[in-house]
């Protein structure tokens, strides 16, 4: 056994076009621990589908190892790997239910293919309708159920198999956003009730942020960034986590404004529970050069409360300096914002 | 012709169309079926793609397809002789309709299969169904309604094929047609068996659509 239920090593996907080869994963190196909830964020193109299928092989990887306790899935004989697979259970966006089979028979699935006798089988998937708040559709059919309903289904055909993992493949991108709240906190209770290891591939901030203690930010098929939600929240170091993370925070405003002075730019996040408002202001009055906030607000981010704020410090560059440095003093931590390069 | 003689004569007829249209549709599919699936299966996005099979399994049901079931037949009745011992009659038909529809309701298959969301085959894989399971328990099933449409189609066509087989004494509805209406110039029986057929490929349609709705959980 070994520490991390999922280990992918050098991981690199190619596929053969007629255009030529595209590189989908370019050596991906991950590590996710047992009982994580780890995200996957990046935009659309950027491999985190192909990236999650290599985790179950859906994709077989052209280089690289994929290790799910410490074992190299490579390595097995379909038949093994099929019998790995019912531990690391997936979600898509698409729900993906048997459209002929109805809630309770979906759930059934998993335990049919694995050879469970059928009263154990609707017995316990009539305990996991209740875990996901469904025992009044076992008999309804996918095509009666709302897009909600239909990934609770989902969810408890996942469960089913008693999973060490579930990945998550867009799994609320289909949803409205009230339907998305309450799916997202379904699967935070699996994750911290049951321990089952969550990865979460997604392109919304919002969802990594309630869902998820780690994140792996991903671009052009490579991991840029990643480490705890809080951490890369408050420091983002690349780009691409900026763009990410603050997708109307920042560069909204620099598209906006970019006639004006784009270089005194500062990103200032603060632990929510204590406020920074005051040091603003004093700073303000003490310099007695004015600040311009742009944009601010409040969130939790990884069970942590955060506040964040861009400001325009003053057009003098001395003066900017300043305040910089009156900022640092009082233990003010931010991050300049650099604009953006000309595309 | 009294009437008593040509009711006992349109009823052998409909009876032998029948007993072939049956038997080469039950029998077709038990060959068509297996074949269809194993085209979806190793397909370019199959489950097991397998490229040489799928390619000279494609060109021999190509190949049997294009062949108009009229010179199939023909081409055919030696083979059927001796295999059967005649190369006339009903059973000799309904060989022949065997080898015309199988590769038809092969592609009738793969259509039908083509329908079920790829969406569903990984969310399979993803749970560690092995490629039989995913056969039987996933695309069968999913694609259900759209078979049982195929097959009333596929059905109506052996008909079609029968009552043309009728044209070199094949038996059934098509042949008493040829015979009484074109041969012995007696259109009233032709159009009675015309009407017999029309009711019968109605009564096959209806069927299909029926069933393949109820047995449909999508829709209700």
């Amino acid at each position: 056994m070994s520490e991390h239920i999922i280990s992918l090593q050098g991981v690199t996907k190619e596929f053969d076009t007629k255009g030529g080869k595209v590189v989908a994963l370019k050596d991906i190196n991950l590590d996710i621990e047992a009982g994580d909830s780890y995200g996957i964020i990046g935009l659309s193109g950027a491999g985190k589908s192909t990236l999650v299928r290599t985790i179950n092989l859906l994709e077989q990887p052209t280089e690289g190892k994929v290790l799910f306790d410490g074992e190299n899935l490579m390595a097995l004989k379909n038949k093994d790997l099929n019998l790995k697979r019912r531990k690391i259970s997936m979600i898509f966006q698409q729900f993906n239910l048997l459209m002929q089979r109805d809630a309770i028979g979906n759930i059934c699935f998993p335990l049919e293919l694995a050879g469970v006798p059928k009263e154990e089988a609707i017995k316990k998937a009539q305990e996991l309708l209740k875990v996901v708040d469904l025992e009044d559709r076992a008999h309804s059919y996918p095509a009666q159920l709302s897009g909600g309903q239909k990934q609770r289904v989902a969810i408890a055909r996942a469960l089913a198999s008693n999973p060490e993992v579930i990945l998550c493949d867009e799994a609320t991108s289909a949803l409205d956003p009230k339907t998305t709240k309450a799916i997202l906190s379904l699967l935070k209770k699996i994750n911290e009730e049951r321990g089952i290891t969550l990865v979460v591939i997604t392109h919304e901030m919002d969802v990594i942020k309630q869902l998820c203690k780690k994140v792996a930010v991903i671009e052009n098929g490579e991991i840029v960034e990643s480490g705890k939600v809080a951490e890369i929240f408050a420091h983002p170091k690349t780009q691409a986590a900026r763009k990410l993370f603050f997708p109307d925070g920042e560069n909204k405003e620099l598209e906006g404004s970019s006639k004006t002075s784009t270089k005194h730019r500062l990103r200032v996040v603060y632990d929510g529970r204590s406020a920074y408002d005051p040091t603003i202001a004093n700073m303000i009055m003490e310099l007695k050069a004015p600040v311009n906030i742009l944009y601010a607000n409040m969130e939790v981010v990884g069970d942590e409360q955060k506040g964040q704020m861009v400001i325009c410090l003053a057009d003098n560059k001395e003066m900017a300096e300043k305040q910089k440095k009156y900022l640092a003093d009082h233990g003010v931590e931010f991050t300049e914002i650099e604009a953006e390069e000309e595309e | 012709m009294d009437a008593a003689t040509l009711a006992s004569l349109l009823w052998e007829g409909l009876l032998q169309t029948l007993y072939m249209t049956l038997i080469a549709t039950l029998v077709a599919y038990l060959i068509g079926l297996p074949i269809g699936v194993s085209l979806i299966v190793t397909g370019p996005n199959g489950i097991r793609p397998a490229g040489v099979y799928n390619k000279v399994m494609g060109f021999i049901v190509n190949i049997v397809r294009s062949v108009p079931f009229l010179i199939l037949m023909i081409a055919l009745m030696p083979y059927i002789r001796k295999l059967i011992g005649t190369g006339i009659g009903t059973s000799a038909t309904t060989a022949a309709l065997i080898v015309a529809a199988a590769p038809f309701v092969a592609r009738m298959v793969e259509q039908s299969l083509l329908e079920v969301d790829p969406g569903v085959i990984e969310a399979a894989q993803a749970m560690g169904a092995s490629n039989m399971q995913i056969v039987t328990k996933v695309l069968l099933l999913e694609a259900r309604p759209s078979l049982l449409n195929g097959a009333a189609v596929a059905g109506i066509t052996i008909l079609g094929y029968s009552a043309m087989a009728g044209s070199i004494g094949g038996g059934g509805l098509g042949d008493i047609a040829i015979r009484y209406g074109l041969y012995r110039f007696q259109p009233t029986i032709m159009w009675i068996t015309v009407i017999v057929l029309i009711v019968l490929v109605q009564v096959m349609q209806e069927i299909g659509i029926k069933v393949a709705a109820k047995l449909d959980n999508r829709i209700n």
